[in-house]
């Protein structure tokens, strides 16, 4: 199918179509499809019944409407459920067999997928519309006993990991769109990292929309055995259309005894022109579970993109002393949209969390920190720290901080501090009198103000990052 | 150089600077002294091309009409503010600071970048020769710095971006006599047949260390008195008021 380029507006670079034939889902949401998209993937039954659950309680369920931003209805019936490169409908077994236009997109995105050009040690999983088309370095990893391979895969080769935890963070029937998700998830990442092994490199997904009038809804599950460490990337992009999708993912983190799970996304979803028109919705279910004692999660993430990003990366913090960590970097520009932040839920003792969000809001964008701090009565002796920081720049963009806080025990203590402030006038004039443009004073400044999250992410990514914080501000000041 | 004529300058319709007049010759050293409130910074300020002040008159720079070119411009045609109160930028590295405003300089006169390897080798020579330890270079802009060593640093950066015109501004207030020392030697070895010097200060001692050819007197927004270096010790001794 064919799908036509929007005017190519200089700021998103990765707003180009990849024209290749693709295999689709019948259009709407019915059992109907739902079987289509089991069946397709060879799924065993108990998949497609667990599937049919959740589509029956969908039924039941309303689209929540408490967020802050606000869309038009959502036509649940004009949309793709699946879509997928042709060549890839037969998963292909090595890197040879993909489709060489696929390869070539993902080179245009900066992700080589080609052997000989993986030598940044980092083993990609590439998720393209609904298919997950490659996953790279598989055998080293395999050695060591760590899976790392595509959701679909692992519902057949590892169903007794898939049946054991998938749900059991995100259960069925959460919410809306977690419950759609559920129904129609396509494709995803799996990893497990077997009891005391250290991964030994960034595991990353790319995920890319690529076909119109289709919803991406993955799926990602990641197990943590007792004594393991995983740093486990995601990286998002979108062609431009005028058209809004949706994306409405749900992963899971599973941490056990003395585990730790370090999860990190830079988003840059296609945002939508300068008048709003277009963009994806990043409507996303992420939660983990320190389930075991001394288990850490720590979610990381650049929020660039998307014309309304929607989201709480949370932490069940079970285990006793569990730590649960959120760093984030939300930037709404135009008339973007944000209502972003975490869930802490603290049940075990001895329990830490700690937030740092900084939302950076330009033109007439919105921008919502909103977060959920809950001790429990049990997990005595926890402690929280949050912090979160909104940057203004100009006067027709909004930023607002709601933070629930809930202390049910007298030995924890929660400490909340929360800053709003304009881009500061003299520091621009600082950068000015040194020869730095607007747009570099702005960049540099607002990286600064950022700093705390950026260092969060490994390397390679941050300096990305840092590029991304720039291109998404630009035409914002003066 | 520098040529300044007929310069009205009001913040919310209250004159600050009035009917001003000021020339700049290349290889001159000019100091502005006065009293409080003269007008001292705000000159510096319109010089740099800082926003906010109705300008009437003409700033001419290298013969060029400056008055409508931005701050960043005058900066990459080699105009340098040496603040009297450099601000903090909290997050961004000295570093990563220095190197991107030298690039930014180097990139608009149409020379090569330098890479990071170069420039921190660069760097560090710069910042021995004004006795600045390394560890400044890595800690965030000015945050924390204190009165002395914010000063330090932006002479640090006039020695690097090489500026054909320096204003500083009071940047001998507040320094300890070695660091005063310092900066002063700093400014000496930068002295070059081709480059200009204006300098604000309160005291004559800074002028020990570095010979004006000029000395001007600003008050209530104007020149009241030119002379020669002799000029800073008689005001040392009698004052402004009889000016
Ligand atoms: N933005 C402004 N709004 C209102 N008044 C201003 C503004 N900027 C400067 N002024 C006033 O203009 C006058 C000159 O100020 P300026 O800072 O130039 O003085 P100065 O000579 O540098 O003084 P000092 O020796 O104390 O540094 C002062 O009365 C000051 O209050
Ligand atoms: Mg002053």
């Amino acid at each position: 199918m064919k799908n036509q380029n929007l005017n190519i507006n200089q700021e998103y670079k990765y707003g180009f179509t990849t024209d290749i034939e693709s295999i689709k889902a019948p259009k709407g949401l019915s059992e109907e499809s739902i079987k289509f998209i089991s069946n397709i993937k060879k799924e065993p039954s108990w998949m497609l019944d667990w599937r049919l659950k959740a589509f029956k309680r969908l039924k039941t369920l309303k689209e929540p409407n408490w967020q802050k931003p606000k869309y038009p209805k959502i036509d649940y019936q004009d949309l793709y459920y699946y879509s997928a490169p042709k060549s890839s409908s037969n998963k292909p077994k090595s890197l040879d067999e993909i489709d060489p236009k696929i390869i070539e997109t993902y080179k245009k995105l900066g992700i080589p997928l080609v052997e000989q050009q993986r030598l940044n040690g980092i083993a990609v999983d590439a998720v393209f519309d609904s298919v997950s088309v490659a996953t790279t370095f598989k055998e080293e990893l395999t050695k060591k006993g760590i899976i790392f391979c595509s959701i679909s895969e692992a519902i057949q080769k590892h169903p007794e990991l898939v049946k054991k935890y998938i749900g059991s963070v995100i259960p069925l029937s959460d919410h809306y769109f977690a419950t759609l998700n559920s129904a129609v998830f396509t494709d995803g990442s799996f990893v497990y990292i077997p009891p005391n092994t250290r991964c030994p490199m960034e595991l990353s997904t790319y995920f890319r929309i690529n076909a119109s009038e289709t919803g991406q809804f993955e799926r990602t599950l990641i197990i943590a055995d007792k004594g393991s460490y995983v740093s486990y990337l995601e990286g998002c992009t979108a062609p431009m259309r005028d058209e809004n999708q949706l994306h409405a993912a749900n992963v899971e983190l599973i941490a056990l005894d003395d585990a730790e799970i370090k999860y990190s996304t830079v988003q840059n979803w296609y945002p939508g022109d300068k008048d709003g028109v277009g963009g994806i919705y990043n409507f996303v279910t992420k939660r983990g579970i320190c389930k075991g004692k001394n288990s850490k999660i720590s979610w990381t993430q650049v929020e660039t993109g998307s014309a309304i990003t929607w989201k709480y990366p949370s932490c069940i913090l079970q285990g006793d002393n569990s730590v649960g960590e959120f760093y984030s970097i939300a930037i709404t520009n135009n008339h973007q949209k944000a209502d972003t932040g975490t869930k802490m839920i603290h049940l075990g003792k001895n329990t830490k969390s700690k937030i740092i969000s900084k939302g950076i809001s330009a033109g007439f964008a919105d921008n919502t920190y909103r977060g959920l701090v809950d001790i429990n009565e049990k997990a005595t002796n926890s402690r929280n720290y949050t912090q979160c920081d909104s940057l203004l720049m100009g006067n027709k963009c909004g930023a607002h901080t709601v933070p629930y806080i809930k202390n049910k025990n007298s030995t924890s203590t929660i400490e909340h501090e929360a800053t709003t402030t304009k881009i500061n006038e003299e520091q621009l004039y600082y950068c000015n009198q040194r020869g730095l443009d607007q747009e570099e004073a702005v960049s540099l400044i607002v990286n600064g103000f950022c700093k705390e999250v950026l260092q969060q992410l490994p390397m390679e990514f941050a300096v990305e990052a840092q590029k991304l914080v720039a291109i998404s501000l630009e035409g914002s000041v003066g | 150089m520098l040529n300044i004529k007929n310069l009205k300058v009001s913040v919310e319709n209250k004159l600050i600077l009035n009917d001003l007049n000021l020339k700049i010759n290349p290889g001159e050293v000019h100091a502005i002294m006065g009293p409080n409130g003269s007008g001292k910074s705000t000159l510096a300020n319109v010089l740099s091309g800082k926003k906010g002040y109705e300008i009437q008159g003409e700033i001419l720079f290298d013969e060029l009409n400056i008055n409508d070119i931005s701050v960043e411009e005058r900066a990459q045609k080699g105009i340098f503010l040496a603040f009297q109160y450099p601000v903090e930028i909290p997050g961004v590295n000295t570093n990563v600071f220095l190197r991107t405003s030298l690039n930014s300089i180097r990139k608009s006169k149409g020379e090569k970048e330098l890479d990071t390897l170069t420039f921190l080798k660069l760097i560090k020579e710069k910042a021995k020769e004004l006795g600045i330890d390394e560890k400044f270079l890595s800690r965030q802009l000015n945050v924390g710095f204190s009165g002395g060593e914010k000063k330090k640093n932006e002479i640090l950066q006039m020695k690097l971006l090489q500026p054909k015109l320096s204003i500083l501004d009071e940047t001998d207030s507040g320094l300890d006599i070695d660091a005063l020392k310092i900066v002063a030697d700093g400014v000496n070895s930068y002295k070059k047949k081709d480059n200009a010097f204006l300098i604000i200060t309160h005291y004559q001692r800074l002028l020990d260390y570095i010979k004006p050819d000029f000395i001007h007197v600003l008050s209530k927004g104007k020149i009241v008195k030119t002379g020669s270096a002799e000029l800073a010790l008689e005001l040392e001794k009698s004052g402004y008021k009889n000016l």
